[in-house]
């Protein structure tokens, strides 16, 4: 396998299950632990592996969290385009996730927090008085099904016959 | 009345499936991992069953023509020219079924006069022998070698031909063993098959599970060989649908037509919904087969690995899903082996002479199965191997 096919299929499978361990990996792969170990570090060097993640259900933890997705309007700054306001909003710890998004509005802010005050306060404190933010529109998250590729309602169970020809 | 004596004989005569068996064995462990199953472990790709769905909204419920709806018929022929190479027309030459099974049954009939031999190389997949039998013909086993990874050899092959024998059925990539045939492995095989004018029947019902960059290839590519070839493929394995009863086989006119007389007066025609979603699945759903043979290939390496690490005897299966190691290091022979490892550590195999008289002091494990759970199983079958390899030197004390 070619060294970033051996990358490609490396993080495929680490996004599916971060915690294998790496003999588990290596034997998949058909190559040595050292040589998945090597590849590992270059690929958290070079900030590909930017994390070895976890997706959560709070709520079956008993902790209430409040997600909103706000849509942001703004008007970029000469020589900067988006980055620096990017930048300012992404560096606010409540912040999930920050994108520049094609249409209507420019940036959409990804919001987790404790309690739908924070929310508030976040974006009348934090965001709308940025210089270049023209607008916001805030929507909360009621429910969430998916998230990174993950179903949060339990998997169905294995229908096959335990024994087939 | 006798009921047993209403039977035909040729019924009568089949023994008991041996898979049975040990599925009623297996199913007195409900919470045993089961590395016995012959089908993927993944559920039919959502696209696939949205348009299945989207069928019945329309109301489509009706029976379709005998062959098969002309989109599918026509995407199945696009399918085989642009993965295969091999030209069949839509409208005469392919027949939709119910699943590669139906296909078998159909092409064994149809060609079949009493007592006319049919060679099935072995270990093979356990339906073929019943089907000649029921068809009337006579099943003629020609052993696969293992120590050479269990590929059909001409020589064998040879031997085994008699001047009743009408065909030879084929499957590869294999069920049982995962054993594939490259082109060069062909070519001696197809001579044998020419000089002695045999018709072939090529069960290519894995033909996308194949790995490490190597591809199907089908006998039927080659030259000369379309004319005397009935291919069966389906989307049971390929795409994850095995519930949906859904296969077809292509063939020369002659043959294709005897083939669907059968068809039309005894199954009328396949499922439209399965068909609606076949279609689909052909047209949209090469890439969720492609991601899903990605998925096979990592869990074949590990499985293989884990046997040898075992010290087993286990051949690098190149297709399917499943890998065919030798147990003969336990001493034990392969119906025992299984029900040990069934009773002590329960995990299911499959134990191979099932596969026929050649697959004996092999088991098969399927590795359509998840990682975590195909990690756990592996632990558990190297433990057991360990246990029984240092009560060997006793049993044999024991037997001088
Ligand atoms: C070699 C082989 N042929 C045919 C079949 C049956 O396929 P289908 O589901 O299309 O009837 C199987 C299923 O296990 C198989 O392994």
């Amino acid at each position: 396998m070619k060294p970033e096919q051996l990358q490609e299929e490396i993080v495929t499978i680490l996004q599916e299950n971060s915690r294998i361990e790496v003999q588990q990996l290596a034997d998949m792969l058909g190559v040595t632990a050292q040589a998945v170990e090597k590849q590992l570090k270059e690929l958290q060097e070079k900030r590909i592996i930017l994390r070895f993640g976890t997706v959560v259900n709070w709520q079956k933890l008993g902790r209430q969290k409040v997600y909103a997705l706000i849509d942001v309007k703004i008007t970029p700054q000469r020589g900067h385009g988006f980055d620096a306001l990017a930048k300012r909003i992404y560096r606010f710890p409540e912040v999930h996730s920050v994108y520049v998004m094609s249409g209507t509005y420019d940036l959409s802010v990804g919001l987790e927090v404790d309690s739908l005050e924070a929310v508030g306060r976040f974006v009348t404190e934090k965001l709308s008085p940025l210089d270049s933010v023209v607008s916001t529109t805030t929507h909360f998250v009621l429910k969430k099904y998916k998230e990174d590729g993950v179903i949060f309602d339990d998997p169905e169970n294995d229908q096959r016959l335990v024994i087939s020809p | 009345m006798n009921l047993e004596d209403k039977i035909s004989p040729i019924v009568r005569n089949i023994p008991p499936s041996g898979i049975r068996r040990f599925f009623d064995l297996a199913n007195s462990k409900p919470n045993a991992i089961s590395l016995g199953v012959g089908e993927p472990d993944f559920v039919t790709p959502w696209h696939v069953r949205e348009a299945s769905i989207d069928s019945l909204e329309k109301g489509m419920t009706s029976y379709t023509s005998n062959r098969g709806t002309p989109e599918l018929l026509e995407a199945i022929s696009v399918y085989l020219e642009k993965r295969f190479s091999i030209t069949y027309q839509a409208e005469s030459e392919i027949l939709v079924t119910f699943g590669a099974s139906e296909a078998i049954d159909l092409a064994l009939r149809t060609i079949l006069s009493p007592g006319e031999e049919v060679l099935t190389p072995e270990p093979c997949y356990v339906s073929y022998t019943p089907c000649i039998q029921l068809a009337g013909g006579v099943p003629v086993p020609v052993t696969t070698p293992a120590n050479r990874g269990f590929k059909l050899q001409a020589e064998d092959l040879e031997k085994a031909i008699t001047p009743k024998t009408k065909a030879i059925i084929l499957c590869y990539p294999n069920n049982p063993t995962g054993a594939i045939m490259t082109k060069r492995d062909w070519e001696p095989i197809i001579q044998v098959i020419k000089k002695h004018d045999l018709l072939v029947i090529s069960d290519e019902i894995y033909a996308e599970l194949t790995y490490g960059g190597r591809d199907h290839y089908s006998i039927a590519s080659f030259p000369e060989m379309k004319e005397r070839t009935i291919l069966i493929n389906g989307f049971s394995k390929a795409f994850a649908m095995t519930g949906w009863r859904i296969g077809y086989v292509a063939a020369p006119v002659p043959l294709l037509n005897g083939m669907l007389k059968i068809h039309q007066y005894t199954a009328l025609c396949a499922s439209i919904t399965s068909q609606a979603a076949a279609l689909e699945a052909l047209t949209n759903g090469m890439n969720e087969c492609r991601s899903m043979v990605a998925q096979y290939d990592r869990r074949r390496r590990l499985v293989v690995k884990a046997f040898q690490d075992m010290g087993l005897t286990c051949h690098d299966p190149h297709g399917a899903f499943y890998v065919f190691p030798s147990i003969q290091a336990t001493g034990l022979d392969s119906q025992t082996f299984a029900e040990q490892l069934l009773m002590e550590e329960e995990v299911a195999v499959v134990p191979g002479d099932v596969f026929g008289p050649s697959g004996a002091g092999h088991i098969r494990c399927s590795y359509a199965t998840s990682i975590e759970r195909l990690g756990e199983a592996l632990q558990r079958i190297e433990r057991f191997v360990k246990r029984k390899q240092s009560q060997l030197p006793l049993i044999k004390a024991q037997n001088q």
